[in-house]
């Protein structure tokens, strides 16, 4: 058994002439493999009218290349029981999958013949069309996730983050497979492009086969979109409610924009946000929504710090006629934590979970692969992982009172609920 | 690696198996109650003595439990269902003695403060307030429901919300003291340790602890299907959704391998993970007949291992623009063709290759293996999971015929659609 964490000494880090980064780690506790990793083409790039484009575009480039169709694609990953998927987020396109280590070739070839051949089908692009129409239809139905799509259209107007992903019904209806070519054509590019394998095969193997399958591509029409929108701010309080009609619960998002993974004050920001709505079973949120005053399954608080400033939001699923006591519950958390100093030992409580949890995130080859895509995307260095408890310890009392009271406003907050129109309004 | 079994003079069964691939280590405790032990005015009711168990034990006041696992880095759940309740703690190896500890002490201690039954009451009921928003859980429910008129596996897990309102803490407490004890239990560590020296900590902790007496069994099976049960339920929204649930064999029933492999070439391999979704399922037949007809947006098919014969699930999503109808016209073609011809030794190669890859992915998880040793000892035996795959490769095209034969028929079946009144 190796207790050594993933180090400059164990992680393999390579970078092609095309610019794609290389990262390895060999595990050979399983007989599996996993990839994982990004390029620059997510949402931030389409515009308003065109939302869902980037994700649409990213959903069909598995559906036909110029070597294989959307079946053969199947056939050859589901008959060795491989993974593989492709999805856009908000500033990137992620890919990952996994297969036993003998098959790490087939990953990386029909990755990179999806990546750099996609053909989109005129018949697949109505297949998924239709798919991506009935969950935009689910979606409507669905309490939390309209609670969410309120939300950050609240916090974010006229702004990428503001936006949904996958897209709204009369966008999606309107994209062509014109308009999807074009988009590939502008942003796929290997340019920055970072690609983690982690499992039973050695890292100059994996490099090898990694150049073989994608060290040639070269895309010089399109250029890698790593722009960082503007921040937000949040002057007044925002409120906006969706009826979700026939429904038992409703849910709840409140929140503040808040910051980047990379500002200075991200890990007491965490930190906070531990104290706040996720330590133990959801943190003070948990202990003040759902064991004193039992209004709820789940109340907790989350924090998104990506390569833009994302919100810091807390969240409940409560009965309708709850709605104002949760939402009161959550502020007065807010307050207290600005209000009064976390008591030493708390603070301590979280920080032994965030640096204790350690070794159980780092368990699975999929897990060693998220924190080194963390690490490439946020720039914290090869040691990240052997300088992470130092940097959680290092936060004081002071810190989490000054974070929170910068960030959290009790009196000035976006709040979206989605759920059944109250018999007394 | 070996698994240990011992059995404790209290009754307990232990399961031991060293995985040294990380420093970390699972620990869960299996107790033989679910929901299947229920009678209506109770239902819900293992399922709140689980989340009770949070509230409070002698050496573990309230919420004590939440914040040891994380102050020391670890996780813990604990999962209902129709035969089993289960708790566990993933923690670094050298803090799995908490779990132990933590474990040993609610099996017999477990406090049921009034108050605290009070409150969490109201948690339960939003619990299942959140899943009633789901249309494919109020589907579900309907469809189990009509499905088994006798045995107790008819009503959900979390319970009917008339109970949900009634049951009291001294039925709570009953139930506890009737089900919760050293012989009905069944612990397992999988993880980085050494073997003797678990043992022999887990006879320190567990082996003071008093044996109950046998608590009663459920006796009431299902009488045979004699034709097929359909159903409507209306609801909100505008997507309509399909279930069509076969009655299936129970987990020791030789014919469970040969339906595994046939939900696996009808909706695609099972994972084995308790967290992560399923692996997909385009080369499935139902994907192909379904969702590349563009009839529906999704299939998929739930089989799960049961101490009882329970059910084979298909469930599908009809696409935006299409009906029930269609959907179900679709489904009856491609399970009519399952009768009529006998599958490919290739279909056969391949859902046991798949079933491979599922397992090598699932071994990384100590958490995982733990789930599944557990899980099988309560529906089969310690070893049924570890042997699950000889078990897959003895399946022949013969044995498929004959369980499709038997399980697959539409007398045997439950239809229930979702009919969306937002349209």
């Amino acid at each position: 058994m190796s207790t050594s964490l993933p180090s400059p000494e164990t992680i393999f880090r390579a970078e092609l002439p095309n610019g794609i980064t290389v990262l390895a780690y060999e595990n050979l506790n399983s007989p599996s493999v996993v990839i994982s990793g990004h390029l620059w083409a997510g949402a931030i790039s389409e515009t308003a009218e065109q939302a869902g484009l980037s994700s649409l575009t990213a959903g069909m480039l598995m559906r036909g290349t110029e070597r294989r169709t959307f079946g053969q694609i199947n056939d050859a990953l589901e008959s060795v029981g491989a993974q593989l998927g492709i999805r856009s987020h908000a500033h990137t396109v992620g890919f990952g999958g996994k297969a036993l280590a003998e098959e790490l070739d087939l990953l990386l070839d029909i990755l990179a013949d999806s990546l750099q051949h996609p053909t989109f089908p005129a018949a697949e692009l109505e297949k998924l069309r239709g798919q991506v129409l009935t969950a935009i239809q689910r979606r409507a139905d669905d309490t939390s996730s309209m609670a969410w799509l309120a939300f950050d259209a609240l916090l974010y107007p006229d702004h990428p983050y503001g936006r949904s992903v996958m897209g709204y019904e009369e966008t999606v209806s309107g994209l062509g497979g014109a308009h999807l070519l074009s988009y590939y054509r502008d942003h796929y590019s290997p340019q920055g492009m970072v690609l983690a394998v982690v499992g039973a095969v050695s890292p100059d193997a994996v490099l090898d086969k990694v150049r073989r399958a994608l060290g040639d591509w070269q895309a010089p029409g399109a250029s890698s979109n790593r722009s960082i929108p503007p921040n937000v701010r949040l002057d007044e309080t925002r409120r906006d409610t969706v009826i979700v009609e026939g429904k038992s619960q409703s849910d709840i998002v409140l929140g503040w924009p808040a910051l980047a993974r990379c500002d200075a004050d991200y890990m007491t920001a965490r930190l906070a946000n531990t104290v706040l709505g996720v330590f133990g079973m959801m943190g003070r949120l948990g202990d003040n929504i759902r064991e004193r005053q039992g209004l709820a399954y789940y109340a907790y608080s989350r924090l998104e710090a990506g390569l833009g400033a994302g919100p810091w939001t807390a969240v409940a699923g409560v009965n309708p006629a709850n709605v104002e006591r949760a939402v009161e519950g959550i502020l007065d958390e807010v307050r207290r934590l600005r209000d009064e100093p976390v008591p030493q030992e708390e603070l301590a409580d979280s920080q032994s979970y965030l640096t204790g949890s350690m070794p159980l995130r780092l368990e699975t080859n999929e897990g060693v692969a998220t924190s080194l895509l963390e690490i490439e995307r946020h720039d914290l260095g090869l040691d990240y992982l052997m300088r992470y408890a130092g940097l959680v310890n290092a936060i004081s009392v002071d810190d989490i009172q000054e974070t929170a009271r910068k960030y959290l406003d009790p009196e000035v907050y976006a709040l979206a609920v989605a759920g059944p129109e109250l018999a007394n309004g | 690696m070996q698994i240990e079994k011992h059995t404790l003079d209290n009754g307990l069964t232990v399961l031991l198996k060293e995985s040294r691939h990380a420093p970390v280590t699972t620990f869960w405790v299996w107790y033989r109650v679910g929901s299947r032990n229920e009678v209506p005015g109770i239902t819900g009711i293992a399922h709140y003595v689980e989340h009770m168990l949070f509230k409070g034990s002698r050496a573990f006041p309230k919420e004590q439990v939440h914040k040891e696992i994380a102050r020391n880095g670890g996780v813990r759940n604990a999962y209902t269902w129709l035969d089993f309740t289960t708790f566990f703690e993933t923690l670094p190896s050298d803090r799995i003695d908490l779990g132990l500890r933590i474990e040993a002490d609610r099996m017999v201690n477990a406090l049921f403060d009034p108050e605290e039954a009070a409150l969490e009451r109201t948690v339960i009921i939003s619990e299942r307030q959140g899943a009633e928003n789901q249309p494919t859980f109020l589907l579900s429910e309907e469809v189990v429901g009509t499905a088994f008129r006798v045995h107790p596996y008819h009503h959900e897990t979390i319970g009917d919300m008339c109970d949900l309102e009634t049951i009291s803490r001294e039925e709570l407490w009953h139930h506890y003291q009737t089900y919760y004890g050293p012989s009905n239990a069944i612990a397992v560590a999988v993880g980085d340790f050494d073997a003797p020296s678990m043992r022999a900590r887990m006879e320190e902790l567990f082996g003071p602890l008093a044996a109950r007496s046998n608590p009663p069994s459920v006796n009431r099976p299902e009488p045979p299907q004699r034709g097929e049960r359909r159903l409507n339920l209306e609801g909100p929204g505008r997507t309509a959704y399909l279930q069509a649930a076969y009655r299936a064999p129970a987990a020791k029933d030789p014919d469970f391998f040969p339906m595994v492999i046939l939900s696996s070439i009808l909706t695609g391999a099972s994972g084995m993970s308790i967290v992560a979704a399923g692996p997909p399922n385009r080369t499935s037949r139902l994907y192909r007949a379904l969702v590349e007809t563009e009839l529906a947006a999704a299939v998929s098919g739930s089989l799960s291992p049961m101490l009882d014969p329970f059910l084979y699930t298909i469930a599908a999503t009809v696409r935006a623009g299409r009906t029930l109808d269609e959907v179900e016209e679709a489904l009856n073609r491609e399970m009519a063709k399952i009768l009529t011809e006998p599958i490919s030794e290739q279909e056969l190669e391949m859902a046991i290759k798949q079933s491979k890859a599922q397992f090598a992915y699932s071994s990384e998880s100590v958490t995982n293996q733990g789930f599944w040793l557990g899980y099988a000892s309560i529906v089969a035996e310690p070893d049924w999971f570890e042997g699950f795959l000889g078990s897959l490769e003895a399946v022949t095209v013969e044995d498929v015929t004959r369980a499709a034969g038997t399980y697959l028929r539409k007398r045997n079946r439950t239809v229930g659609r979702y009919i969306p009144q937002g349209l």
